[in-house]
């Protein structure tokens, strides 16, 4: 009887099984293809190389280039000229939410995507302003109830032709470049466990690997790598549980001797806490082609309240190095093991060959929200070098012996009680604004916070698709009063070499470039170039609305060199203004509008794209 | 393939059969209507808006508005069925703010109610068959409390845990060693 509804069943399953039209691809598309997923062998030379930066006047990737170093070789705007910067053009995203994202350059074509309802534009750049489609995903309303931090989004990922990106309510979307449709749509999260996506994802080998979001929604953290032709699920790492499901295998290798016992993900657990861990992968990945290693970082562990998941809670707060093929871990290392302040360890891992004490060394170096800079081993795993870059009461250093970083005991929340002045705050010294590195000044730039905070623990109660967090937090200007810097570091010295103090927290990404330009923006909407070696401020413009998101910069089809960013204020730090928060309750927005209470005198909200170039 | 299920095939013309015949169904019609009387004035009423001559809204009245102890049981259960990660302490956080005069869908107790109980589109869950009823309407007698609607001595009081100490400036001057601070090279 069963067997009618089984072949109807069978044949709709067919159906959907078609595999998505393969696009031509366009003479153009073939020429400006960045990131290949052609796995033509011919095709590793091409791929950016560590040190290169973003190639040749595009910018393919949210990060610029596979070693996220945010660098651009173009020097048409240099520190002589970037006085005379003058607006291009401008678009209007339509969204006022924050605006997070990098602009995608390939082509003759820019694509934004939007904080929630994750619009994707295509903007002609041969006709600025102008879309050539706008492509809507419409995703579920409700996901805005789950996400954590505003309603962001931090950009797509262009690749042989398509561009992929993520919605809020956990779909990864492949979009036809030449006619703004869709090719396909994989969902990957449920929002009734509290799952969102927000990060850029990046393509390699064929691959897009994308990520989830909701460390504070008890979420159970991962990478996933789709089939870029199809969708296809290839491999799921996650950051809890057994080392079958987390992907660590014969090839596991980690530096440090306490990380080689099997199945960490659920012994550093007490009981089944793993299942509602976090470990969240929603910052940017790092892809080295000759080790043939992505890197990424995982969120604080879930809940905040550190007394109910006694044990080193891995593999939170952590970073991993796997191969893309197959997802399979070779070495991993905890930033933060037992994170007692919502210190994720998701900002992005810059790699870098440097010298290092007289000898080449292929490393990666990490701003982490604990207040360290790190420099790692990107072969091996070994910290190489821990050094502060924030005020710090809460953390002792890193033993470079152990590897592990060493909290001050009297720092540590305790159920119940209020600690004080803890530095750096939940949001840590840096949060997942990337910074830049430039091959020519041998400098990072960071952007960052300058902020300490009380943490009151309290009980939890864990509710599918509800906040998983237990703890109220306030915070507060560390020493000196302001509330951001963009720090210029020196890695291998490891220390700084200049730093601007701004009034608020430096919440959008930095770009660097071959003119010795450091360019960033700030909260209150003020978008600045800076010298790269001196940190002189040489142009600054403001937006209509504080800048959070990551500036980029491209050649046009003119030839000549723009640099883009989005304004709109929000995110975490600016949620007071784009979701109207009100600053009577200190502990609103998750602590952060204690410290922001003045912004909204500064700016308001927007959703606006703006393009420099020289007159 | 049929041939070798032969009674497949029986099945296939029987279920073809059966969609034929009951696509032949006519729709009845209805000769008695049902009374053409006004809808409900106890609906909840989202809107101030109403088209023609003002019709007369019944209230409800919550139990809880004058109640001290249901009130604070309302914020102790805003605690514990996590309402107060998305609203904070009513400032607002993933939710808006519930501390305001700002309310999207209602601010009178059976507006409340059914926002809980129904959810909302833009995120707020639906808590309906999650909380027992009369835990929904302290709920709401603490939302309510927070924003002034209820009488002062109703209303329960401030956690002053975290607000007790003036420290926002003060900065320690004590740091671990080791861990010194990064050098603030000057502004250039």
């Amino acid at each position: 009887m069963a067997r009618v509804p089984l072949a109807v069943a069978a044949i709709l399953a067919v159906l959907a099984c078609s595999e998505p039209r393969r696009d031509t691809r366009s003479p153009q598309a073939a020429a400006t293809a960045s990131p290949s997923f052609g796995a033509a062998p011919a095709r590793k030379d091409t791929l950016p190389s560590p040190e290169v930066g973003a190639r040749d006047g595009e910018w393919p990737m949210a990060s610029g280039d596979y070693a996220n170093t945010r660098y651009s070789g173009l020097n048409e705007i240099t520190a002589e000229n970037v006085g005379k910067l003058k607006v291009s053009w401008t678009f209007s995203t339509g969204v006022l939410r924050g605006q997070e994202a990098a602009p995608i350059v390939a082509g003759r074509t820019m694509y934004v995507v939007t904080p929630f309802p994750n619009i994707l534009h295509a903007l002609d750049l041969a006709n600025p302003g102008s879309t050539r489609w706008s492509y809507e995903p419409k995703p579920v309303s409700a996901a805005q109830g789950v996400a954590c931090c505003d309603v962001v989004n931090r950009g797509a990922a262009y690749a042989d032709g398509r561009v992929f990106f993520n919605t809020l309510d956990n779909h990864t979307v492949a979009v036809d470049v030449q006619t703004g449709k869709e090719l396909w749509r994989a969902r990957l999260g449920d929002i009734n466990r509290g799952e969102t996506m927000t990060m850029a994802p990046l393509v390699v080998k064929g691959k897009v690997l994308v990520g989830n979001s909701g460390g504070e929604l008890g979420v159970r953290g991962w990478l996933t790598a789709l089939d870029a032709a199809t969708g296809n699920v290839a491999w799921r790492a996650y950051s809890t549980g057994p080392d079958s499901q987390v992907l660590l295998g014969e090839r596991f290798k980690p530096f440090y001797a306490a990380d080689r016992e099997a199945d960490l993900g659920v012994k550093s657990w007490p009981g089944d806490a793993w299942r509602i861990g976090g470990g969240t992968a929603w910052g940017f990945v790092s892809y080295d082609p000759d080790l043939d290693l992505v890197y990424y970082g995982t969120s604080n562990p879930g809940p905040w309240n550190p007394d109910v998941r006694p044990g080193d809670n891995k593999w939170t707060s952590s970073i991993f190095a796997r191969d893309p093929d197959d997802g399979q871990g070779v070495w991993a290392y905890q930033w933060n093991p037992h994170d007692l302040y919502d210190h994720d360890g998701i900002n992005e891992n810059v790699l870098l060959d440097l010298d290092w004490q007289g000898a080449p060394r292929k490393v990666l170096a990490h701003a982490d929200r604990n207040g360290y800079v790190y420099v790692v081993d990107r072969t091996s795993g070994e910290v190489l070098s821990a050094r502060p870059f924030h005020f710090i009461t809460a953390y002792r250093g890193v033993d470079l012996r152990t590897g592990r970083v060493q909290p001050v005991p009297e720092k540590a929340p305790k159920t119940g009680t209020v600690v004080r002045m803890i530095c750096p705050s939940a949001p840590g010294a840096k949060d997942w604004q990337p910074m830049a590195w430039s091959p020519r000044t041998r400098l990072l730039y960071i952007p960052h916070q300058n902020l300490c905070m009380d943490f009151e623990s309290t009980d939890v109660n864990y509710i599918a698709g509800t906040p998983y967090v237990g703890a109220n937090v306030k915070y507060y200007p560390g020493p000196g009063g302001h509330r951001g810097e963009l720090s210029a570091w020196d890695p291998v010295a490891g220390k700084e070499v200049w730093t601007l103090k701004e009034s608020f927290p430096v919440w959008s990404g930095t770009l660097a470039t071959a003119g010795d330009v450091v360019f960033y923006g700030t909260m209150d909407g003020w978008f600045k170039a800076i010298h790269a070696r001196t940190g002189a401020e040489l142009w600054r413009f403001k937006t209509g609305s504080g800048i959070i998101g990551q500036p980029v910069t491209y050649r046009g089809p003119d030839g000549k060199q723009y640099v883009a960013v989005l304004a709109g204020v929000g995110g975490w730090s600016g949620a007071i203004v784009a979701a109207g928060l009100d600053p009577h309750d200190s502990t609103a927005g998750g602590g952060f509008v204690n410290a922001m209470k003045d912004l909204p005198r500064h700016t308001t909200k927007g959703g606006m794209l703006y393009v420099f170039g020289l007159p | 393939m049929c041939s070798a299920f032969p009674s497949l095939r029986w099945l296939a013309v029987a279920v073809l059969a059966a969609l034929a015949v009951s696509g032949c169904e006519r729709e009845t019609r209805r000769f008695r209507e049902l009374p053409a009387t006004a809808t409900a004035e106890t609906a909840v009423r989202l809107s101030p808006l109403q088209p023609g001559p003002p019709v007369r809204q019944v209230r409800f009245k919550s139990a809880y508005e004058d109640n001290a102890y249901a009130t604070s049981e309302g914020k102790r259960l805003f605690s514990q069925f996590n309402c107060v990660g998305c609203h904070a302490h009513g400032g607002g956080s993933m939710g808006p703010p519930l501390m305001d005069d700002e309310w999207l869908y209602g601010s009178e107790p059976e507006n409340i109610f059914a926002t809980i109980v129904e959810g909302r589109p833009n995120g707020m869950p639906a808590f309906g068959g999650k909380i027992a009823t009369n835990q929904v309407w302290q709920l709401v007698a603490y939302v309510r409390s927070m924003s002034g609607l209820l009488a002062k001595d109703v209303a329960p009081g401030r956690d002053d845990a975290l607000y007790g100490v003036p420290q926002e400036q003060a900065t320690t001057q004590q740091h671990p060693v080791e861990s010194s601070r990064p050098p603030q090279a000057e502004q250039p």
